[in-house]
């Protein structure tokens, strides 16, 4: 008896070949977000990289959005282009429905519940968002790719986030020090910029070009500040 | 971590002793004096923290028999480097630290990685768990030049704001200001968690 069939033509045998896609992508960048008593400052770095190669040097991930808030994305860039046209659409239509804007903490909450539903396929961002309160006071909120958020008075997330956080608790929260300085709007941008300056010279996923929100009751100013390019 | 300041050097490390989650020690010495100018700070495997700094004791008395004088940092360095090269293919789970005053004066630091591959900076080093914390703080805090009353107050809060973003580190910290005149030593106490 024949236990196995012969090879009958001379061709190669077929074997079956797998095909892979990897939807998610860590595109890096850090971004920051400090509140004060009536102002907000929202900040991240323009660079955009994948792996060891720089996509590009500026490629904003901070982002202006129609109800005087600011949102930064960090994770995956395009992930977070698209979350922002989402949340921009959600924006619209409360203007239609309620004829007014969405205040910073209906947002906060309504950012929550868009991540959440996409739980089983996460927009892979880390976020923060920063505004004004109703009470015109500084709000920070952050949240996992998932939607699990917190409102902080301070935030660092993203490649260099694991650097700035403890010099932002140390500078901005004065942890372990007896005198707290006055936490005014032109400290905590230079402190903004000393941390991504420093973040610069050991992260290689942080530089170029340095991006910041300063939200006040008069308006938002989008400034720019240069980073080492290396 | 180790830092450089003007004609002084700091080195400081937390108290912490756990395996991973578990604490189960809180006074656990990790700096060892080598002579009044030089220090060793060994983080890592706590068996091999103990066994290497018997060993460094073992070699430095040896060598100050010998030569009649004490092991400069720089030289110790080298031994340490070697030390750990020797156990190439079975080595030491130990990333140290030295810091320390050379003979004229001028201050040394220097870091190294498990098989002894000596890093040498001209402002700090940093080693163990909480290594990117501190190279965020120390980053931003630190400056050239710094007296040895700035240089404490610069390490140790570098040191307290890195330990309490890490939740394998922590128990409080302790610092060695080294100076031509002496050492001053600080036992501080930061979040007990």
């Amino acid at each position: 008896m024949q236990m196995y069939e012969e090879q009958k033509s001379s061709c190669p045998v077929k074997v079956p070949v797998e095909c892979r896609f990897s939807p998610y992508t860590d595109n890096g960048g850090t971004t920051l977000a400090i509140a004060g008593d009536d102002f907000c400052v929202i900040a991240g770095d323009t660079r955009q990289s994948e792996g060891y190669s720089i996509n590009s040097r500026y490629a904003p991930k901070v982002y202006q959005l129609s109800n005087g808030s600011v949102l930064a994305t960090g994770g995956m860039y395009a992930d977070g282009v698209t979350l922002v046209k989402m949340i921009e659409q959600r924006l619209e239509w409360y203007r239609h429905a309620h004829d007014k804007q969405m205040s910073s903490g209906a947002l906060a909450q309504m950012l929550s519940t868009i991540l959440y539903h996409k739980r089983m396929f996460p927009y892979y961002v880390w976020n923060t968002l920063g505004g004004l309160d109703e009470d015109g006071k500084g709000a920070v909120y952050s949240y996992d790719p998932v939607g699990s958020y917190e409102k902080q008075k301070w935030n660092c997330s993203g490649s260099a986030g694991h650097l700035i956080q403890p010099f932002l608790d140390n500078q901005i929260g004065f942890t372990h020090q007896k005198e707290k300085a006055p936490l005014t709007l032109e400290r905590v941008v230079q402190v903004t910029k000393d941390a991504f300056t420093s973040a610069t010279e050991r992260d290689i996923y942080t530089g170029d070009n340095l991006e910041m929100f300063l939200v006040t009751q008069n308006g938002i100013e989008k400034t720019r500040v240069e980073l080492k390019k290396d | 971590m180790a830092m450089k300041g003007k004609n002084c050097v700091a080195i400081a490390a937390d108290r912490r002793f756990g395996v991973q989650l578990m604490t189960l020690s809180t006074d656990f010495q990790k700096i060892f004096e080598i002579n009044p100018r030089t220090y060793i700070g060994l983080p890592g495997l706590a068996t091999d923290v103990q066994t290497l700094s018997e060993l460094f004791r073992f070699k430095t008395n040896l060598y100050k028999l010998r030569e009649e004088r004490d092991i400069s940092p720089k030289t110790f360095s080298h031994m340490v480097s070697s030390t750990l090269y020797e156990k190439r293919f079975g080595n030491y789970f130990c990333e140290p630290v030295i810091a320390g005053i050379e003979k004229d004066g001028s201050p040394y630091i220097c870091s190294m990685d498990l098989l002894g591959c000596i890093n040498h900076a001209k402002d700090f080093v940093v080693s163990g768990t909480a290594s990117s914390q501190m190279y965020g703080t120390a980053e931003g805090l630190w400056e050239p030049e710094l007296e040895p009353e700035e240089l404490f107050e610069t390490i140790a809060q570098a040191m307290m704001s890195a330990v309490d973003r890490d939740a394998s580190s922590g128990w409080g910290v302790i610092v060695h200001v080294i100076t031509q005149d002496g050492v001053m030593t600080k036992t501080l106490k930061a979040r007990m968690d």
